[in-house]
C-alpha cells in the first residue's frame, strides 16, 4: 500500500488539477432544490458557493398585498416544518402591536403545537441524516414515529403540514378532544423509541468516525455567521430565544437549553437528539395542566396595525425566526421582513467544510438542517 | 443595559445620531457616511459590544431606501436598532458593513436583489435569487406584469 501512495505522491502525472462540481439543484442531499458550486482538489473542498433562488416564491412582496390573518397561511409554506412556530411569530407580532393579551389556553396549546413540531422537525431531521450516511434503517423508524405527531396535528387542526393552526387573538379552533389523551400515548410510546434511536445510529462506529471532529464551527464564527439553533448551540451559542426572550408558555416551564462546545457535526448531532427530550419534557409539564377558557379572543373583522415598527422573535426548529413588520396604518403591511434560520445557516455552508472530503460536506449539510423554501421564501 | 442606559450610553457615544425608544427597541439613526464607522465602534466597544446581527432590512421609502439593521450583544444581552436613510431613491448607495458583521455580506447581497441597493465595498454583489436583468420587486413602483401579487 505504501508503495503505491509513494507512487501517486512522487508522479506529477497523477496529481489532480482544481476541478468545479454542480452539485444540485436536484441532488437528494441537498434536500430540495439548492445548488452548490464545489471547487475541489482531489476529493478535497477547497470552496463552496450556495446558488439559491430556485424556489423563491416572493412572499415577502406578497405580503404586502394581504391582510395580517391571510400572511399566516404564507409562512406555513415557508419552513414547512416549522410551520407551527412561523405561524405564531405572526400572531404574536401582530398581538404585539394590537395589544392583545390572549388566554392562558391558548399559549399553553401554542406551546404544545410548538414542541410537537419541533419534535417531528427533529424526527424527519434525523432520519434523512443517516440516509445521508448509508444507513437507509433510520429513515423508516424516523417516518413510523413523525407520522403519529401528524396524525395528532390532522386531528386537531384539519391539516398533517401547513396547519395555519394559530390567528391573530388565538387559535382556530379549539383542541380536538382526543388531543390530551393521543399527546400522552405518543410520549409514552416516543419515550421508549427515542433510547432506539440512540441503539442504532448515536453510537455506531462509521457515525462516529465521520463526524467527529469534522466541519468545526467556533463560537466566534457561529455569532459572526448568525448560525441559531441546534446548529449555533453546538458551537457554544446560547441563543435559544425561548429561554432569552420567553414567549407564550415557555415562562411557566422549567426546561434546559442545550449547549454543546465541541463544534463538530457530532455536536449539532447530539444537541438535536437532546432536545428531543426537552421537548418531551416541555410538553409533559404542560399537556394536563391546559387551563379552561376560550381558544381565542374576539378580534376585529379588519386588523389594522398601528403605525411602527413591530418585531417578534421566536424559536424555530432550525434556528431564530423573526417577523418584522411595517405597518402604516393601513390593514395591509407596509412592508415584512422574515429573518429566516436557514438563510443565515447556510451561509456558513463554505466555512464548515473548507479542507474536508465531499462526503463530509454531505453530512456537514446534513447537521445544518436546511429547508430551502425557508432560505429562498 | 437596558434600554435607558442604551441612550444615555449611545447619546454620549454618538451625539450627532438621532436616538429614541421606539415600541420595543432603542433606535438610533445615523447618516449614511457614518455608517461604518457606527457599526465598527458598536462592534468593538467594551461596554456595547454589539457581536450579532439578526436581522437586516431594506425598506423602499417614498423618496428614499432605509436599512434596518436589528443588533445584538450576546454578551451583555441587550439589542438595538441602527437605522440608516440613502441620499437617492433611484441610485440608492450605502457603505457595506459585511466586514463588520460577516452575516451581512448575504443579508446584503438579499437586499441588492429584491431592492436595487448598492453597496460600497461590498466583495460579492451578485444577486442571490434573482435573475440579472430582473426588476426590483420589492420597489413600491415595481410593476407585477404576470400579476402573481396584485389580482
Amino acid at each position: 500500500m505504501s508503495e503505491i501512495r509513494e507512487v501517486i505522491i512522487n508522479n506529477d502525472r497523477l496529481a489532480t488539477d482544481e476541478y468545479l462540481v454542480n452539485m444540485g439543484p436536484q441532488h437528494p442531499s441537498t434536500h430540495g432544490v439548492l445548488r452548490l458550486l464545489v471547487r475541489l482538489e482531489g476529493e478535497k473542498v477547497l470552496n463552496i458557493q450556495p446558488h439559491s433562488g430556485y424556489i423563491h416564491s416572493g412572499i415577502e412582496k406578497m405580503c404586502e398585498a394581504i391582510t395580517y390573518p391571510q400572511i399566516i397561511h404564507l409562512t406555513d409554506r415557508m419552513d414547512y416544518l416549522s410551520a407551527h412556530m412561523n405561524n405564531e411569530a405572526v400572531a404574536l407580532c401582530v398581538e404585539k402591536a394590537l395589544q392583545v393579551e390572549v388566554p392562558d389556553r391558548v399559549k399553553y396549546i401554542r406551546t404544545i403545537m410548538d414542541e410537537l413540531a419541533r419534535l417531528a422537525s427533529h424526527q424527519l431531521w434525523w432520519c434523512v441524516f443517516g440516509m445521508d450516511l448509508g444507513a437507509l434503517t433510520t429513515f423508516f423508524y424516523g417516518l413510523r414515529d413523525r407520522e403519529l405527531i401528524l396524525d395528532i396535528f390532522e386531528e386537531t387542526c384539519g391539516a398533517r403540514m401547513t396547519v395555519s393552526y394559530n390567528t391573530p387573538g388565538g387559535l382556530m379552533f379549539d383542541i380536538h378532544p382526543n388531543f390530551q389523551k393521543r399527546v400522552k400515548d405518543f410520549i409514552k410510546y416516543f419515550r421508549t423509541k427515542l433510547p432506539e434511536y440512540d441503539k442504532l445510529l448515536s453510537g455506531n462506529v462509521i457515525l462516529r468516525e465521520r463526524t467527529e471532529g469534522i466541519g468545526h464551527l467556533s463560537l466566534n464564527d457561529a455569532i459572526a455567521f448568525g448560525v441559531t439553533g441546534p446548529s449555533g448551540r453546538a458551537s457554544g451559542f446560547s441563543c435559544d430565544v425561548r429561554k432569552n426572550q420567553p414567549y407564550s408558555a415557555y415562562p411557566f416551564v422549567k426546561f434546559n437549553e442545550i449547549l454543546d462546545f465541541r463544534c463538530d457535526t457530532l455536536a449539532r448531532y447530539e444537541v438535536r437528539i437532546k432536545e428531543m427530550y426537552e421537548s418531551l419534557n416541555i410538553i409533559e409539564q404542560l399537556i394536563d395542566n391546559i387551563p379552561e377558557g376560550d381558544y381565542a379572543v374576539k378580534m376585529k373583522g379588519v386588523l389594522k396595525l398601528p403605525e411602527g415598527e413591530f418585531y417578534q422573535r421566536v424559536e424555530s426548529a432550525r434556528g431564530e425566526f423573526g417577523v418584522f413588520i411595517i405597518s402604516d396604518g393601513k390593514k395591509n403591511p407596509y412592508r415584512v421582513k422574515f429573518r429566516s434560520p436557514g438563510f443565515s445557516n447556510l451561509f456558513a455552508l463554505n466555512k464548515m467544510t473548507k479542507g474536508h472530503k465531499i462526503a463530509d460536506l454531505v453530512a456537514i449539510m446534513s447537521t445544518l438542517d436546511l429547508i430551502i423554501p425557508d432560505i429562498d421564501r | 443595559m437596558t434600554n435607558e442606559e442604551l441612550i444615555s450610553y449611545l447619546t454620549g457615544k454618538f451625539p450627532e445620531a438621532n436616538i429614541k425608544l421606539g415600541s420595543q427597541y432603542v433606535e438610533m439613526t445615523v447618516k449614511a457616511d457614518d455608517l461604518h464607522d457606527t457599526a465598527l465602534q458598536l462592534r468593538d466597544s467594551e461596554e456595547a459590544a454589539f457581536d450579532y446581527v439578526f436581522c437586516l432590512t431594506g425598506v423602499d421609502y417614498a423618496d428614499n431606501m432605509g436599512i434596518i439593521y436589528h443588533i445584538e450583544s450576546i454578551k451583555y444581552r441587550h439589542l438595538m436598532v441602527l437605522k440608516v436613510r440613502t441620499a437617492d431613491r433611484l441610485n440608492p448607495v450605502i457603505d457595506t458593513v459585511s466586514d463588520v458583521w460577516i452575516t451581512a455580506k448575504y443579508h446584503e447581497r438579499e437586499v441588492y436583489d429584491l431592492l436595487g441597493i448598492h453597496f460600497n465595498n461590498h466583495t460579492d454583489l451578485r444577486r442571490l435569487f434573482l435573475e440579472d436583468g430582473w426588476g426590483f420587486p420589492l420597489r413600491k413602483d415595481y410593476v407585477d406584469e404576470i400579476r402573481i401579487v396584485e389580482r
